[in-house]
Parts: structure tokens; C-alpha cells; sequence
């Protein structure tokens, strides 16, 4: 459908690519399919089906493709956004939960849960480059904006290991709080947003020294401190704001991004995973696992202003132009 | 060649690390003891699926590679010493032997007995109690170098009741079994009966001195027909005759407690919250499903090691008074960061309520409040123990 439209706007000469509206793309765990959602219309426009216990996505610097981690096939899939359809299954060893694309487009560092294992795989020749050990229930991954350093946290280690990308080998070890879960790198690569789902905090981390910076903890009135249980971590471009979804504490903290002072808490839906912004940074997309929907957060209000049903147990989210 | 560049690799940090501490860190060493003594239930007459021999033990042993996996970063090395025997005493030598040798951190898998023996003999070492669900241990017997991670029948009955509550259904019948454990499992029933206002409509003891010309499932609907119920509570820990109760009561009504809707500490069908990785880890290693003997055996290794990976020692004292304070919070896939009680050592923790191929509810049900964590709405709480193992008494 979204090909027509687009054949027809490159026949009439008169719409350009970024004249369609943005979309994004939603992981439903135990739907085993993709959803589509109009970000003009906030409404789901389609529904792929992709390989089992889809978790983790990201996309390619040109949003032309879409990797998906099948944790459940084993596998990594590449979707075609054009067409929407998988082009490749890439080798991803066991149980791929999440992963991060070095910048140069090519390398994919995937974290393989059941097998305590970074596997680093060659996006165009399918090679697997690296097979690296890590602690147990390796979980989030990013690559730093200079493609210098691959960080990725174990759930049961409770560690974050900074694996150098020249070498691919590990070479340092952070220990953070209790089940480390995502990791971000802030614009400039200067620092590392680390959450701890069980620990209840996030750490932030100095990349030069990849010392503990500060430890912000969260608090929300009328809900039990045992359920904020931090997950997805997503920074405004701008460098104003943090933004922490809260898990079953069905929260999202806003994080003044300079100071580091928790400004306030949404409320989103249940058990919120992760989030996207729009390509503008208007708006924040949440994934919601346990009401099986999105919320919008508007970004310069900090207020909710929409959810959105997707499939069931939504987990990852990403948007393209 | 990978592995032996990676622990390379992280000795180089530590000796860095260390050298700045200007004292070179010792490898630390942690041996804990497995303790197992799992009395035979006698002959049974549902004996169709066997409970694993092994329960328990094959959760230390995950627990103790997961550990490995964090210590190969922190140049901690975990060794379980394991010991299972088909007695008490022969247990107690065991214990004695391990304890010559400077084991002083130790799980237990044994009845209520075993344990206090083990407790008084292995005075300067902490136990974990991973196989009794004695009430009593928890409540005015409190053992003062004893934690527990396996929940207390009190616990399990609570969580079972919440739910019965927000089902409504009001009305029980209780069946018990003849053994001193089912007479403790009616007894904790009763008591989280009396607490969330389910009425016990009738009480029938399990004696099968019933016509033996007929069996179990045909004596069943006779013996069931009583003051009518919702629910009917059976307490049979054996699995003796509790497995011929659902579908065959009188009335046409579920059946709950040892059988049937089930409270128990883990289960196959738990998997959010990370739990399925755990289940998958555990199938790999041990090869079949984990239960709640493993999990408890499991995350007492794992309080151990998070405990040491804090402390940096292995001393049993220090583990304890953190263990007892509110500053250790356990991962234990649940959904809840979990702790253990200070007043009696108890590990707090949600229990799912399961039947055999799904999980119905975790406890504790919404609504249930505490005033100062839901989770103590399951099992002896505060006001009600006479022990205070944070004071020392």
C-alpha cells in the first residue's frame, strides 16, 4: 500500500519521501508480527508477520531497513521497509534479545540471552565477525555515536562490559545495580544512561573513565518502590531530557538531562518497555507490554495525549521519516 | 582461547584497579556446602509422575555457574560441595565433614528437624533453608543463623486464599491427609481462612479405610458430599490421594491446595519478568522442568553471591546482617525485587498459583495492602512472630 503511494507520489512529481507521513514500527511478542502505525493518523495501518517472539528492533542510518531480533526463530531478520518483506535472516546465535548497529552501517552487535554471548555479525557479507563472552542474560546493547565502544549489560552479571570495537575484544567491566536492562549513549558519546530494572535506578556513566557518574533513583506516589523497575532510556536531541520508562510502575519519569533532577512521572500503560521519538521530537512513543498498547507523550506539554492498541505484548519500537 | 583472553583481559582491570588500592586483591574462594536429606514419602497412590530426585540440588548448581559467570569479572570463584543423603545423621557427618574443612555457607534441603540440628551444629555458619516449609521455623522457632527461601505453608496458603477471595468463593471444604505435613498445610489453610473470610463449610480427614473393592476416584464423590462449597482445599503434600480429587467432588466445584489450583514457589509456567530465561537455563543444565525445590536452592546460592559480590567477603555473619537489612535486593524473575524479612529470615517473594499446564494468578491478588509491602500479606508478618533475627534473638 505504502509502496503505491509511493510509486504514485514519484509519478506525479509532486510529493518528496518526506512528504509521507512518519511511521513507526511496534514488536509484538507474543503476536509474532510487526505493527505499523500511521504517526499522522496515530492509527495502526498494517500488521507484518515476522519470525517468533519478535523484541529488539532498530533500523538501518537510511531507514530503508528494518532489523528485527525473532528471539524465539533464533535469528535476526532484515526487513525490506519498501516492500515489507524479510530479505535476509542473518546468523544471530541463540535467542537474540536486543542489538545495536556500529556506525558504520555494517556491524550488528547482537546480544544472545541464553547463551551469555555478544555475537557480532557482518550485515553484508552474513559473516559472523565475533563471538564474545559476557555475563549471564546479556540484554541491552548500544554502540557508542564514534563506533569506538559496544556496551552491553548482563542481566544476572549485573554488569556492563565495554567491548572495543577494533579488536572486538572485552576489555572493561562497570558493576551497576540489579539487572541491568538498557543502555544509551547521550548525543556526544560523552556519557552512558544505564538502567537497573530490579535495582530500581539509573546509572550514569562517564565514558572516558566508565566510572558511576550518578545514580538517579525514582519515586512516584502510590506506587510500591519495588515496581519501578527502570527499562528503555531515550534522550531528546536536544540534550533537555531523559526519558525512563518505569516498567510495571506504569510510569515514565522525565529527566532534566543537565542536572540530572527527576521533573516529573507520566502515566503511561502497563508495564511500558521501551520508546521512540518522532523524527521531529515532538512526540515520544512507549511500548506498553501488558495493555498491549502505545502511549503518545507530547513532549513539550510532558503530558499523554493518545494510546494506541497494537498487538499483544508490545516490546520494541522504532520510527522512520 | 577466547575465554582465556577474556579472563585475561579482565585480570588486567582488577590488577590496575587493585594496584591504584595499593593492596594486590586476593582471589576470592567461595565453597557453600548442599546439604540434601529427603525423607521417603512412603508408598503413594498417585506415584504416576515421580517428583525428580535431584530437586533442589540441580538449582544450586545453576546458581552457582550463573555466580561464576559474575565472579570470572570480579575474580570470584564459586564451588558447591554437594551432600545427599537417605538420612539425618549420615547428613549431620556430612555437614561436620564440610564444615572441618572451612565451609561455612551452607543451603539445606531437609525437614524442619534436620534443620535445627544442622542449625546447632553448624553454629558459626549460615544455613538457607531451601526444603522446609515448616511454619514454625518462621514464627516462634526462628533459628538465629537460619534464612529461608522456600516459602512457608502459612505463605503458600495466604496467596491461595487472596485469590479464592477475589473469586468469591466463600465456602471450603477441607480434606487432609494423615501426615504431619498435611496436618500443617490444613492448619496454615485455617489460618489464612480466618484472615480473608473464607468459611470452612465442613472438614474431612483422608483415611482411605474406605471399600476397597473400590478405588480412589470412585470413593471420591461420596466422601465430598458434605454442606455444599465453592471450593474444595485439599492438603495431601505427598500427592497421595489429592490427584484423584478434581472432577470427581460431589458438588461440581474446583479444587484447590496441594492439587488442583496450586500455591507454590515456582512453576513451569512462569515466564515473565525474565523467568523464561531462567527456565531455559535450567532445562539446558538439568534437562527437565524446574520446580519449587530448585528455585528455592537457586536463588539461596544466588543471595550468597550477590550478598559477596557487595561485601566482597565471604564472612556468614556479615551476610547475614545484610541479608537481614533492607539493602539487598534480590533478582529473582518475579516481578518483584525480593528481600528477606527481618523479624524471621523469611525471603518475601510473589507466589504464582498454578494448575498444571498454566499459571492462574500470582499472589499477592490486588487490593491486599500492607503498610509497608504487599508482600507481607503473605505469610507471618511482623506483629505476629515472636523472633526478631535482625535484634539477635
Amino acid at each position: 500500500m505504502r509502496l503505491s503511494h509511493l510509486a504514485c507520489a514519484i509519478a506525479l512529481g509532486l510529493a518528496s519521501h518526506t512528504a509521507l507521513a512518519a511511521t513507526a514500527y511496534v514488536s509484538n511478542e507474543k503476536d509474532d508480527s510487526i505493527s505499523v502505525i500511521d504517526l499522522d493518523t496515530l492509527e495502526v495501518t498494517a500488521t507484518l508477520e515476522v519470525g517468533m517472539r519478535p523484541r529488539g528492533l532498530l533500523l538501518s542510518s537510511d531507514n530503508k531497513l528494518l532489523y528485527i531480533c525473532a528471539s524465539d526463530s533464533d535469528r535476526v531478520q532484515m526487513m525490506d521497509l519498501a516492500t515489507r518483506r524479510i530479505i535476509k535472516e542473518l546468523p544471530s546465535g541463540a535467542d537474540p534479545e536486543q542489538f545495536a548497529l556500529h556506525p558504520n552501517d555494517r556491524w550488528l552487535y547482537i546480544s544472545n540471552e541464553d547463551d551469555a554471548l555478544v555475537t557480532v555479525v557482518d550485515t553484508q557479507s552474513d559473516e559472523v565477525l565475533a563471538q564474545i563472552d559476557v555475563g549471564v542474560e546479556p540484554e541491552g546493547m548500544a554502540v557508542s555515536p564514534d563506533g569506538k565502544w559496544a556496551v552491553n549489560t548482563s542481566e544476572t552479571t549485573n554488569m556492563l562490559h565495554w567491548i572495543d570495537t577494533t579488536t572486538q575484544q572485552l576489555v572493561d567491566n562497570t558493576l551497576v545495580d540489579q539487572r541491568p536492562r538498557h543502555v544509551e549513549f547521550d548525543l556526544d558519546g560523552k556519557r552512558l544512561w544505564a538502567s537497573a530494572e530490579i535495582g530500581g535506578t539509573v546509572s550514569i556513566i562517564d565514558v572516558a573513565s566508565r566510572q558511576i557518574e550518578k545514580v538517579l533513583t525514582f519515586q512516584i506516589k502510590g506506587v510500591h518502590p519495588d515496581k519501578v523497575q527502570p527499562v528503555g532510556v531515550k534522550l531528546s536531541d536536544d540534550g533537555r531530557y531523559a526519558f525512563v520508562a518505569l516498567g510495571p510502575a506504569n510510569h515514565v519519569a522525565v529527566v532534566d538531562a543537565k542536572t540530572y533532577e527527576v521533573l516529573d512521572y507520566l502515566l503511561v500503560g502497563r508495564r511500558v518497555w521501551h520508546m521512540a521519538f518522532t523524527p521531529d521530537q515532538k512526540q515520544l512513543l512507549t511500548t506498553n507490554g501488558v495493555s498491549g498498547d502505545v502511549s503518545v507523550i507530547d513532549v513539550d506539554r510532558l503530558k499523554v495525549s493518545k494510546s494506541i492498541k497494537v498487538g499483544r505484548y508490545p516490546w520494541g519500537v522504532v520510527v522512520t521519516p | 582461547m577466547r575465554a582465556s583472553t577474556l579472563i585475561l583481559l579482565s585480570c588486567i582491570g582488577l590488577c590496575a584497579a587493585s594496584a591504584a588500592a595499593s593492596e594486590p586483591a586476593a582471589e576470592l574462594q567461595v565453597r557453600i556446602g548442599y546439604l540434601a536429606y529427603i525423607p521417603d514419602p512412603g508408598p503413594l497412590l498417585s506415584n504416576v509422575i515421580p517428583e525428580p530426585l535431584d530437586a533442589g540440588r540441580r538449582g544450586a548448581e545453576l546458581a552457582i555457574n550463573d555466580s561464576n559467570s559474575t565472579g570470572r569479572f570480579l575474580k570470584q570463584q564459586y564451588q558447591l560441595d554437594s551432600a545427599q543423603h537417605e538420612d539425618s545423621d549420615a547428613l549431620l557427618a556430612a555437614a561436620e565433614a564440610l564444615h572441618a574443612e572451612g565451609v561455612r555457607l551452607f543451603v539445606v534441603n531437609a525437614p524442619a528437624d534436620t534443620l535445627h540440628a544442622l542449625s546447632a551444629r553448624l553454629g558459626d555458619s549460615l544455613l538457607l533453608n531451601a526444603g522446609s516449609a515448616d511454619d514454625g521455623l518462621r514464627q516462634s522457632r526462628c533459628l538465629r543463623n537460619v534464612l529461608h527461601t522456600l516459602p512457608s505453608r502459612a505463605m503458600l496458603a495466604d496467596a491461595l486464599v487472596q485469590f479464592l477471595a477475589v473469586r468469591r468463593w466463600q465456602r471450603a471444604l477441607l480434606v487432609t491427609g494423615p501426615t504431619e505435613g498435611d496436618l500443617a498445610y490444613a492448619a496454615a489453610l485455617r489460618r489464612a481462612a480466618k484472615r480473608f473470610g473464607l468459611r470452612i463449610v465442613a472438614e474431612k480427614a483422608w483415611t482411605f479405610d474406605n471399600d476397597q473393592r473400590r478405588s480412589a476416584q470412585a470413593d471420591m464423590p461420596l466422601f465430598t458430599q458434605t454442606a455444599e462449597y465453592d471450593v474444595v482445599l485439599v492438603a495431601d503434600e505427598r500427592g497421595d490421594f489429592g490427584e484423584y480429587m478434581p472432577y470427581q467432588t460431589w458438588y461440581p466445584r474446583p479444587v484447590a491446595g496441594t492439587q488442583g489450583l496450586t500455591p507454590t514457589g515456582w512453576h513451569k509456567t512462569v515466564e515473565t519478568y525474565g523467568a523464561a530465561q531462567l527456565q531455559k537455563r535450567f532445562e539446558a543444565h538439568a534437562g527437565r522442568w524446574m520446580n519449587d525445590r530448585d528455585f528455592a536452592a537457586w536463588i539461596a546460592v544466588r543471595s550468597l553471591a550477590t550478598a559477596i559480590t557487595r561485601l566482597r567477603s565471604t564472612d556468614p555473619m556479615a551476610i547475614r546482617t545484610l541479608a537481614l537489612s533492607a539493602d539487598l535486593p534480590l533478582d529473582g524473575f518475579k516481578g518483584r525485587k525480593l528481600s528477606f524479612r527481618p523479624w524471621n529470615g523469611q525471603l518475601r517473594q510473589p507466589i504464582p498459583l498454578v494448575q498444571p499446564r498454566a499459571l492462574v494468578s500470582t499472589s499477592p491478588q490486588d487490593g491486599f495492602l500492607h503498610p509497608h509491602n504487599e508482600m507481607d500479606s503473605l505469610g507471618y508478618d511482623q506483629a505476629e512472630v515472636s523472633c526478631d533475627l535482625a535484634r539477635g534473638t
